[in-house]
């Protein structure tokens, strides 16, 4: 990054590049930190004042947190219900999608709005009344029940990602296979489905992303079969700081994996929304 | 014909499941929220949850602190944001691995980004670790102690500032790549300095990416509570804290749902706000 030392480079420019080099670290700093005490020995979580290297480096304190009472249950519990979202809100919002990319139909605008829109809704407060129709209808504390309220936060995003990827795959190619003599079904599965794939993908990654990260809902919506961020929330106030910061850390690592693959696809989640 | 007829149904048939799920999980609570929040015992209509839910000690305390974190965090992400989303569009070498780094967060969820914070923040954290070994204090300072309302709100609106800023950042680069060089590039002929040309030319043309970012941004900002839970304790509240608590610890759906209820109301209206200061006449529209 040092291009200040190269002559031709005006300082104004310089002064560009340290800026964006700050900004860059006052956002990975502090996942550097709480790595830090997630590998650092239970003791050394305790020490003062706190170095900015694991002292040794140690795995007692992420082992300490997932071998607590619950965390390995609540983990599995986790990855099922972002699972399950993730299957539904793609079974459920890929073919919304696709309507909203390949047909002209009238209310197709009035449906993206609605979709737009519920976007930006504050769904998990939701969470309370469901859990008193759920109750209602013996669905509560289960790990189903929970991944429905998850689908319902992730379904605007689904739609919306699916409709960008299925337009950005020529509708000519699928018209192509027909006139060949494919059916209407079998010209979206053989051409556009495998076109369409890495896009999907990421569609996929991203709810599970959102369903990973989600804890009103969670907390509000199980008791027994917490997820790990409801469990983590849930005992915050007696948990002992290595449980804390370990679980931070293992909380935030998958979705960090996660924005790796899905990055090239951050600006139709968020950017066509002025359009 | 009749093949005709079922092709204009294709789109409707795939749309159904979609349409069909949100009604059943975001139109029908919707309803439900305002019914448990009016609803008594017996179902008749009272306003018994509403009285309960605004004269709780904690009600005023939250609803304030909520209302002054979205105005202090909101305009310190924006500019944070504009300024991330400007380097990224300066044409700096690495611009890609800028972007991807100051949108990370978009993946940390409240809790994880509170519990950071909090390891940054608390008696024997970094901050103090830093403060102590530089020799600035002699020992640890309790930034995060209960009588520290200041404190305590200043580690929030760092945690939130940190966590939730790259959703707006994302929406303003989208923006920016939308805005069609020859607008920039007249203004440079007319012999405008890039700070005029930004302030003058950009910012106007980014005002439909401002006010989505804007309405998103505040809405979310409503819905806060892990992260406040995870740094401050019980040291502040907010108003999805309460209705967190109102359901978990006092087993009361009907005074949470006042709460959500609440929260629907205030994001709803903070909307319309956004919509009607932030409008762009039809003749202006580019």
């Amino acid at each position: 990054m040092n291009r200040a030392s190269r002559p031709h480079v005006s300082p104004a420019r310089a002064l560009t590049y340290v800026f964006a080099v700050v900004m860059a670290l006052w956002i990975l700093l502090p996942i550097w930190l709480i790595g830090v005490m997630a590998f650092s020995e239970q003791a050394g979580v305790f020490r003062f004042p706190k170095p900015i290297f694991p002292q040794p480096f140690s795995t007692e304190t992420m082992l300490f947190f997932l071998n607590s009472t619950g965390v390995l249950n609540a983990v599995r519990n986790s990855l099922v219900v972002a699972g399950i979202t993730l299957v539904l809100a793609i079974a459920i919002g890929a073919p919304a999608g696709y309507a909203i990319a390949r047909y002209l139909f009238p209310g197709r605008e009035a449906f993206r709005v609605i979709v737009v829109s519920t976007r930006a809704f504050p769904i998990v407060i939701l969470s309370i009344p469901l859990a008193v129709t759920f109750i209602r209808w013996g669905m509560y504390d289960s790990v189903f029940s929970l991944a429905l309220m998850h689908t319902a936060l992730a379904l605007p995003f689904t739609i919306l990602i699916t409709s960008s990827v299925f337009a950005s795959v020529p509708k000519d190619l699928e018209e192509a296979a027909m006139t060949l003599g494919c059916s209407p079904w079998q010209a979206f599965l053989r051409v556009a489905m495998p076109l369409a794939l890495p896009g999907l993908a990421a569609a996929t990654l991203f709810t599970f992303v959102i369903s990973w990260n989600e804890v009103f809902a969670a907390v509000i919506l199980t008791v027994r079969n917490r997820t790990l961020p409801a469990l983590v929330l849930a005992s915050l106030s007696e948990s002992p700081l290595p449980y804390r910061f370990a679980g931070g850390f293992f909380l935030l690592v998958p979705s960090l994996i996660f924005m790796l693959f899905i990055r090239k696809y951050l600006f139709t989640l968020w950017g066509r929304v002025t359009k | 014909m009749v093949a005709r007829c079922s092709q204009q149904l294709v789109p409707y048939l795939l749309l159904l499941p979609a349409a069909a799920f949100l009604l059943v999980f975001f139109a029908y609570p919707m309803v439900e929220a305002f019914g448990l929040a009016f609803a008594g015992p017996g179902g008749a209509f009272t306003l018994d949850n509403v009285r309960r839910a605004v004269t709780d000690v904690a009600f005023t305390p939250a609803l304030e602190t909520t209302l002054l974190l979205i105005l202090i965090i909101i305009p310190v992400q924006f500019v944070l944001a504009l300024a991330m989303a400007l380097l990224v569009q300066a044409k700096l070498k690495g611009a890609s691995f800028f972007l991807y780094v100051y949108a990370i967060p978009l993946a940390i969820s409240e809790l994880a980004a509170g519990i950071v914070w909090f390891s940054i923040f608390t008696d024997r954290g970094f901050i103090n670790s830093l403060l102590v070994s530089l020799g600035v204090l002699e020992r640890p300072f309790l930034f995060l102690s209960f009588q520290n309302t200041g404190w305590l709100i200043f580690a929030v609106v760092m945690a939130e500032s940190w966590r939730a800023t790259s959703i707006i950042m994302v929406i303003l680069v989208a923006g920016l790549q939308s805005i069609s060089h020859e607008y920039l590039e007249a203004a440079d002929v007319f012999g405008a300095t890039p700070w005029q040309r930004t302030w003058h030319v950009t910012l106007p043309l980014l005002k439909p990416s401002l006010q989505v970012a804007l309405i998103l941004r505040t809405i979310l900002a409503f819905q806060v509570f892990a992260v406040a839970l995870a740094v401050a304790g019980r040291g502040i509240t907010l108003l999805a804290a309460e209705a967190y608590r109102w359901y978990n610890t006092y087993r009361d759906p009907g005074v949470a749902a006042v709460y959500a209820a609440i929260i629907l109301v205030l994001s709803i209206a903070s909307t319309l706000i956004f919509l009607y200061a932030l409008r762009t006449p039809k003749e202006q529209s580019l």
